[in-house]
């Protein structure tokens, strides 16, 4: 049995009123995700729709229980996107259900156009939440520019829910351009992929999505846009990369998206066993960096997004101490953070999910959910 | 403005905390002659001035930190200093107060050109930061109307956007990681040279903080490369409401421009006059710029000058070189000095749902003359960043508390339409005693306890950003 709050008002009575440790989620499609953690169920999908919808102003303010389908289809009618292309974890950690908008910021979750136009977080331009104490806390508001008091909105989003339960959520939403092409760049070692990828996103023909992928030596570059300007930045870095040898042009706008979308979930771990790592760091130490862990986590796959910056890594679960070893090849390297986002149960209690913080960061973070969530009832432990 | 009474106990030990604040650095510079701290009596906001008890110019981190740590033994209050350039008082002191300034801490630290990020101190200048990756063909997207003079620092402090934030995001959205000095001297390295780095978003909170939680010593800031072309074009309005929808349509029909910017005649005027910008003489104008390749500029820019043409724009004029699209930048980039010219100001910062654009102004027009003040408006359209100009004679007695009284009514009206009080230079002592308008009891407290998470002992800025009624209790608590 959960708790369904279907208003503001009911799930602050809820709160103020409970003894016990709340279990918050949405759509339960990413329940898997974080340390374990136990507590009353409680819902937010029961607080669904959308509040205001101003196309020409690009804002959307819904309700946290929404269904992510339901805002991207009536963004697609109205001919505009959520830019920063939400991560569809169902696939990869094998849940049924629907993602909800609230989960997606808890998670602030992002894809591969994170390094063009920014994250979940980077879109999020207010929020409502109820707090530890049952009060209904609002903080940003619906405006593009905000700088008025402490910036909670923030601090919300990516906090998986441990600093209040997310009622409502204002986002900036984008236009959806005319048409999306890539060009991919073939039998590239990760070094070259990387470097590949790098000088592209350092020119100005607007790369919205860089990836490499080592398994099928495919190293694919996403432009979108204007019919003619999509084609225009095509030539232009395919001629910026002939060096780095053939590369082929794709104007197939649906069968792009749906490789693109492959990219953004990880399809390809989808549907092969062992656990998933999120490692962020330079794009320029990727390539060395899963070299190493691929010596020393024998059989460790691994595919680039965010134009190498981002890698997801897997992992056998029966290598043991992964944690240390992915953790000690990034302060090798000149630092960066790995995330578990995969693995079974038992893993996920005795491992630390996040990347471990210094003790000063540490002693702030906690210092910050006494004060949101003193008594400690929400997803408890499930970032630490 | 009330400011908390200086703390005579702190004045009264002030040759000795200055002792201990020599003995904190070794290269920089603690300035404690009454004649010399006078130069920090106040920032840009210059209605009101008080000079601190001592001024410390630290030279790199280290010595922030052994700053940061004397004046929390010795309960001194602290007031964070980048350029002084804050329109909101930011960095104006309280008699009891140390005043940390960044200046000397103005050097780039790395350039990292294939990983896109350059690391650079808190006191170096936003322009310094393009002009040093310019060669390589990139620059730091947020550009401040300050931008020449403003520091890294502040820049982080009050979230700065600028003109061409519309396309590329404000500060936050272009910071990667800051080096930190808490109040109790602690060193702290938040985010870095890779991406969203993982636990709370504390960078997030830092960011728009107005030195309230720390001090930024150091910066991780993203690059972007340039453009290949940028090109703005100028239309005349007759009326600010034609502007205002030829906003909204722009907005909606999925061009991107990189920058809606907005004049009205009277900052029309006064700018023409000043900068001899040679523009048309019209009740509103609106410069939108676009960028990218020649083909991709003509055919946005065929989209965006039908739909002026359709809201009646009076007059058209497409930049056809350099010169042309310096010269219609040119007024726009000079408008608040030339505004100087015409008398006192203040500058207001409400940001409003584009949508609300019309109606706005017009009730800011109506407000003005209720108030018998006159009302320039110059401002970021795209986002609906406003940034009304109200002229007051300073030596007339009454004009400034007139002035602000319609500042906080147009700032009501900003919130009640949907916005908020700020949108790019903070809070600071000018718009303190405005946030119940926006947050209520319960948003402000949850926002307070964060501080206090960071500075218990209310040191950091403590008269700034909250009411002073609001905060009071618990610093006595604290």
């Amino acid at each position: 049995m959960s708790l369904a709050p279907t208003n503001e008002s009911e799930l602050a009575e809820i709160v103020a009123a409970t003894s016990e440790p709340l279990r918050i989620y949405g759509g339960a499609t990413k329940r898997l995700l974080g340390q374990t953690c136990h507590g009353v169920e409680l819902t937010t999908s029961g607080m669904s729709g959308v509040v205001t919808y101003e196309p020409s102003a690009l804002t959307l303010i819904v309700k946290a229980g929404t269904k992510l389908a339901e805002i991207e289809q009536l963004l697609d009618e109205n001919g505009q996107r959520l830019a920063f292309e939400p991560i569809d974890y169902c696939r990869l950690l094998g849940s049924l259900g629907e993602a909800t908008i609230g989960g997606v910021v808890a998670c602030n979750l992002s894809g591969p156009r994170r390094i063009q136009v920014g994250a979940c977080r980077d879109f999020l331009l207010g929020v409502r939440f109820v707090a530890g104490h049952g009060k209904l806390i609002k903080s940003g508001g619906r405006v593009m520019k905000n700088v008025t008091g402490l910036d909670l909105t923030k601090l919300m989003a990516g906090s998986y829910g441990t600093l209040g339960v997310v009622t409502e959520v204002a986002l900036k939403v984008m236009p959806r351009p005319e048409t999306v092409a890539d060009i991919v760049l073939h039998d590239l070692s990760d070094g070259d992929a990387i470097r590949a990828l790098s000088q592209a996103l350092g020119s100005p023909f607007g790369v919205s999505g860089a990836a490499h992928v080592p398994n099928r030596k495919l190293t694919p570059l996403r432009v979108e846009g204007t019919e003619a300007s999509v084609k225009y930045r095509l030539a232009k870095l395919a001629d910026l990369l002939a060096p780095m040898g053939k590369a082929e042009i794709r104007l197939d706008a649906s069968k792009v998206s749906a490789d693109w979308r492959d990219i953004r979930d990880a399809g390809e771990f989808a549907e092969r066993s062992g656990n998933v790592w999120r490692i962020s760091v330079r794009p320029s130490v990727g390539p060395e960096l899963v070299e190493i862990l691929r010596r020393q986590l024998p059989e460790s796959t691994a595919l680039y997004d965010w134009g190498g910056g981002m890698i997801w890594l897997l992992v056998p679960e029966t290598q043991t101490a992964q944690d240390t070893v992915i953790r000690q090849g990034i302060a090798n390297l000149g630092g960066g953070h790995a995330t578990l986002v995969r693995a079974n149960e038992n893993a996920r209690s005795t491992v630390a999910v996040f990347q471990p913080m210094s003790a000063g960061i540490a002693k702030i973070s906690a210092g910050l959910r006494r004060r949101f969530d003193p008594r400690e009832i929400f997803n408890r432990g499930i970032m630490n | 403005m009330l400011m908390p009474v200086a703390d005579d106990r702190i004045l009264a030990r002030k040759d000795e905390i200055v002792r201990l604040l020599r003995r904190a650095v070794l290269d920089g510079v603690v300035i404690a002659d009454p004649a010399e701290t006078k130069a920090y009596e106040c920032d840009a906001y210059t209605a009101y001035t008080c000079a601190p008890l001592a001024v410390v110019l630290p030279n790199t981190t280290q010595e922030v930190a052994a700053v940061l740590r004397v004046c929390h033994e010795q309960g001194v209050p602290v007031v964070p200093r980048g350029s002084g350039t804050s329109l909101t008082g930011g960095a104006l002191p309280t008699a009891d107060s140390v005043v940390v300034g960044m200046s000397r801490m103005a050097r780039v630290l790395e350039t990292d050109i294939g990983n896109r990020f350059i690391r650079v101190e808190a006191g170096c200048t936003n322009l310094s930061v393009s002009k040093f990756v310019e060669q390589a063909g990139f620059f730091y997207a947020p550009d401040p109307s300050s931008q020449i003079a403003c520091a890294i620092g502040g820049n982080i402090a009050t979230n700065a956007g600028g003109a061409h934030c519309l396309k590329y995001g404000v500060t936050s959205n272009n910071l990667l990681g800051v080096t930190f000095v808490s109040i109790e001297g602690e060193i702290l390295e938040f985010g870095g040279p890779f991406l969203d780095a993982g636990g709370l978003d504390l960078l997030g909170i830092i960011c728009g903080s107005e030195g309230q939680l720390g001090i930024v010593t150091e910066a991780t800031l993203r690059i972007l490369p340039s453009p290949e072309n940028a090109r703005p074009v100028l239309f005349g309005f007759e009326t600010s409401a034609q502007a205002g929808a030829c906003v909204s349509d722009i907005i909606r029909s999925g061009t991107l421009p990189v920058a809606i910017e907005f004049m009205d005649r009277l900052v029309i005027r006064a700018t023409d006059d000043f900068a001899k910008a040679n523009y048309p003489d019209t009740e509103a104008l609106l410069i939108v710029e676009v960028e990218g390749s020649i083909e991709e500029i003509e055919a946005q820019l065929a989209i965006i000058v039908a739909i002026a043409t359709s809201h009646g724009a009076v007059s058209v004029r497409q930049s056809r070189s350099a010169a042309d699209s310096a010269n219609i930048w040119k007024g726009r980039k000079s408008a608040f000095g030339a505004m100087g010219r015409l008398g006192d100001y203040i500058c207001l910062d409400g940001v409003i749902p584009v949508s609300q654009l019309s109606l706005v102004l017009q009730r800011i027009t109506e407000l003005a003359a209720t108030y018998d003040l006159k009302v320039g408006n110059v401002f970021h359209a795209g986002d609906g960043n406003l940034h009304p100009l109200i002229l007051f004679d300073e030596n007339l007695p009454g004009q400034l508390e007139k002035a602000e009284a319609l500042g906080a009514e147009i700032l009501r009206l900003c919130v009640d339409v949907g916005g908020c009080l700020t949108g790019e230079h903070g809070v600071g002592v000018e718009k303190r005693d405005l946030m119940p308008l926006q947050f209520s009891v319960a948003d402000l407290d949850v926002q307070m306890s964060v501080k206090e998470v960071f500075d218990p002992a209310w040191r950091l800025n403590p008269a700034k950003v909250f009411p002073l009624a609001a905060s009071a209790d618990r610093q006595v608590l604290q």
